[in-house]
């Protein structure tokens, strides 16, 4: 048992140190998911509003203009607006969303409880990146605010559009500054969190929890945590410089003889390539941050509906850290067509390819999981499995754009839109419902309706595949993506197919209402949620629903086997991790 | 429950596939002389990954099919030959396709973009800027004149920033707002911005690279079919973007010197 655990602070006492400013990493883990289904009920009503411009673009969406009267005047979204709309949804859904609920949010509650630890190895560090992401996300809203409303430049900010300020559109003056600024303070907290998180992992597990018997869940949090630690170290500096760029007059990505509006940038010898290789450095291996939590939820999911072991737990391991050390050898392939030597797209294609064996092998890990099973069509199993399809959807996509000679064609398109959004949004978002239904119970003590859920999971599942397989068809004939309308000759056929997809967003967008009913409805009306309600093995399951304060009642449990053991491989059903009680003497 | 799991997704990636090969939605006709190794390679691809994707989504249904919990108290079992059929499978196969991709895909790649141009190509400068295209061809002495990025002025439409009362080469240069080029002749683009990135995009060409500011950068192909089309710009470049087009005509040569002739007339 290391120091760090031995003196353990003493619960709090009063309602703001228990639940508001907490260094509990239980309560933490709840306030960033919190802070997620906020940001993604904004995000995704930013996506309706998107929608609904491209498929309806003169008709006017009610109550908008009180929202943004410059941006939406009469109801009407002006393609500035649209482009704002669109910036905002990526950086919310990229940042706020998809690295903060599964990994942040997820990782903070069950890691430590999965290792066997009290608590994060640095609670007050966690509690500091917690409440840097809340103002990182207060400060980007506030984009919406301020006087030309928010940057217009993309979640990617490729410079000089982010770099040279107010000249090059609205929204580039003081949005764009505090989109760079929130970004910066999100760097901050996700560094911290992910000490945090290496160092629970390696010093804080209990007895007999050797890397080898931890879950596959705390294994994908702890390869995040490396890849976020490298990734994010990379794009706080690209941000800090961007922000210099824009208000102290340097000119780290500004080259010289730039005329925008008129006048003669005062800048010289940047690169605007320098961006996109800081930014898509980070970027890149962001796609597995939001992603990897998802394999790991999934991993650790799936045995317990199946009721048999994971086909190949140490391949598992090896493929995630073989897809964590490849995704920083890929990141040339957003820039085959920016202009840098043609040589390196060549480059950049090889290992963006070869990272497609670990991947097809993690999927028919899971695939061959399933064969055999005594499967339990449960809510959060139906959801892994929906995980595995549409992570295949996605995944195979990914071979086009891997290959320059293909990319020509098709990057800036909606076949890159739809790619992203199948493999690292709705993906992700499978392994976040997942992972929600499954552990609601031990987070809040109540079951959520298994109806419900059901309703949910069919809607959401046919949902995702009308409004995002459409855009592969879109982006083979040559539909642009990030266009406020289609004015294009070319492009007015492709309207009626976007209609389609508009209704189908904002059907899916509409079954998330049920989501969300059950999950405010369960945390007060749904029945007792049992200790083990699953019967699964892991050590979140061996304490109380909710656990106490210290995650194991001043107990700590002893470890004596994998978290994979389901199916009578010894006899039995399948056997807790933990022994079935430990002996005071163990602390 | 496993049941309607597995036919709703065998129903999707069956309409998925049956839509992608039906080419309902496709690419348009290919008018380059280097295009059809795209669509050739774009059209393996699709086969190989669709098969993929058919294959793992339908083994994903009958496995959901077959292995429902029905508490008849079987026991489970484990895959044949555990991982490493997984592990082989993905290795041999997808590890054969991703070589044979890549060496094919790096020809196709390198025939467009890392072969010199033509030393008899046409060569046009282009400038792109918030929200439009320019195109520049050199004149009767066959020579751009230098750009000033200073001397830009839109109101008397010196797009390119020239210095024509200083700067001989530049007097007979003809700037227009849309690009025509003879068919069959090799043509050699020089991408140039003057403030935000940009992209030229022109999908019948099977062509599409940025333009970056403070690079100049060389794109070069042959048309093979005479008409009109869309240039696009496919990189956020601000508000106008979606608005940001020029057209690209393909004409005969003796078509193409004729309506240089009246350009040249009018500058």
């Amino acid at each position: 048992m290391s120091q760090t655990q031995a003196h353990h602070h003493a619960p709090p006492k009063g309602f703001l140190r228990t639940h508001v400013f907490s260094l509990d990493h239980k309560v933490i883990g709840k306030q960033y998911l919190d802070l997620a289904l906020v940001a993604v009920c904004t995000g995704m009503v930013l996506s309706w509003l998107m929608r609904l411009h491209l498929a309806w673009p003169e008709t006017p969406i009610p109550g908008l203009e009180k929202l943004s009267p410059n941006g939406a005047a009469g109801g009407v979204i002006t393609p500035e607006y649209y482009l704002s709309l669109m910036t905002m949804h990526g950086t919310i859904m990229v940042f706020f969303v998809l690295t903060t609920a599964p990994f942040a949010g997820f990782g903070n509650y069950f890691l430590p409880i999965q290792v066997g630890a009290e608590d994060m190895a640095f609670p007050r560090i966690n509690m500091t990146s917690f409440w840097v992401t809340l103002v990182a996300f207060l400060v980007l809203v506030a984009a919406f605010f301020v006087g030309d409303g928010p940057p217009l430049s993309g979640w990617t900010a490729y410079a000089p559009l982010s770099a040279v300020g107010k000249d090059a559109g609205p929204g580039q003056g003081v949005g764009q500054t505090l989109w760079a600024v929130s970004i910066t303070l999100f760097c901050v907290a996700q560094l911290l969190g992910a000490l945090n998180f290496i160092t629970t992992t390696l010093d804080l597990r209990t007895k007999g929890m050797s890397l080898a018997r931890m879950p596959y869940s705390t294994w994908a949090w702890f390869i995040t945590s490396v890849i976020g630690l490298i990734a994010f170290a990379v794009l706080m500096p690209a941000c800090i410089l961007l922000i210099l760029d824009r208000v102290a007059g340097t000119s780290f990505f500004i080259p010289a003889g730039l005329v925008i509006s008129d006048r003669l940038q005062p800048h010289a010898g940047g690169s605007p390539l320098l961006w996109q290789h800081l930014f898509w450095f980070f970027g890149h291996p962001e796609v597995y941050i939001a992603i990897l939590p998802g394999f790991g939820i999934i991993s650790h999911i799936l045995p317990v509906f199946a009721r048999k072991p994971l086909l190949g737990p140490r391949v598992m391991i090896a493929c995630l850290v073989a897809i964590a050390f490849l995704s920083y050898t890929v990141w040339g392939h957003h820039m085959f067509l920016s202009g840098m030597n043609p040589f390196s797209a060549t480059l950049f294609s090889v290992p963006t390819l070869v990272i497609t064996i670990p991947a097809t092998i993690v999927t028919l890990l899971w695939i061959g999981t399933i064969y055999g099973a005594k499967l339990r069509f449960t809510t959060p199993a139906l959801f892994c499995l929906g995980f595995v399809s549409v992570f295949v959807s996605g995944g195979i996509s990914g071979f086009f754009l891997a290959q320059p000679s293909i990319d020509t064609y098709l990057h800036g398109t909606y076949f890159v839109v739809g790619h992203f959004h199948f493999v690292m949004g709705v993906a992700a978002m499978f392994g976040i419902f997942a992972a929600t239904y499954f552990w609601a119970p031990k987070m809040f003590g109540r079951m959520m309706s298994e109806t419900l859920g059901k309703w949910h999971f069919w809607l959401t599942f046919i949902g995702v595949y009308c409004v995002f397989m459409p855009m592969h068809y879109l982006g083979l004939a040559g539909n642009v993506r990030r266009y406020s309308a289609f004015t294009d000759d070319y492009l007015k056929p492709m309207i009626p197919l976007h209609r389609f997809i508009t209704i189908a967003a904002l059907f899916t967008g509409a079954a998330q209402l049920i989501f969300l009913f059950n999950l405010i409805r369960s945390r007060f009306r749904g029945p007792k949620a049992p200790d083990n309600p699953w019967e699964a093995t892991s050590l979140e399951w061996s304490t109380t629903s909710p656990p106490p304060f210290d995650n194991f009642g001043g107990r700590p449990p002893i470890v004596e086997r994998g978290p994979n053991e389901y199916g009578g491989a010894r006899g039995a059903d399948y056997l807790m991790q933990a022994a079935a009680a430990a002996p005071a003497s163990a602390r | 429950m496993g049941k309607l799991f597995a036919v709703v997704v065998a129903i999707i990636a069956l309409v998925s596939a049956a839509l992608f090969a039906s080419h309902i939605w496709w690419l348009p006709v290919d008018i380059s002389a280097h295009g059809h190794a795209i669509d050739r390679q774009l059209s393996e691809t699709m086969v190989t990954s669709g098969a993929l994707f058919v294959l793992s989504q339908l083994a994903l249904a009958v496995f959901a099919w077959r292995y429902g919990d029905r508490r008849d108290g079987r026991q489970v079992k484990t895959f044949p030959g555990g991982a490493t059929p997984m592990v082989v499978f993905a290795t041999v196969l997808v590890g054969a396709e991703v070589l044979a991709l890549t060496f094919v895909g790096s020809k196709v790649w390198a025939g467009i973009y890392q072969t010199a141009p033509d030393p008899n190509s046409l060569q046009i400068d282009v400038q792109a800027e918030q929200f439009a295209f320019y195109f520049r061809y050199p004149g009767a002495d066959r020579t751009f004149g230098a750009v000033h990025p200073e001397r830009i002025d839109e109101a008397s439409g010196n797009f390119f920033g020239l210095d024509p009362a200083n700067d001989s080469t530049a007097r007979d240069d003809i700037v227009v707002p849309s690009l025509a080029i003879p068919v069959n002749r090799p043509i050699l683009l020089t991408l140039r911005a003057k403030d935000v990135n940009h992209a030229f995009y022109v999908p019948e060409l099977r062509i599409q690279q940025d333009f970056v500011p403070g690079l100049v950068i060389p794109l070069h192909f042959t048309a093979t079919q005479t008409g009109k089309h869309e240039i696009v710009c496919t990189q956020l470049c601000g508000l106008g973007h979606y608005n940001m087009r020029a057209y690209v005509e393909v004409m005969s040569q003796e078509q193409f010197d004729q309506w240089l002739k009246e350009r040249a007339a009018e500058q």
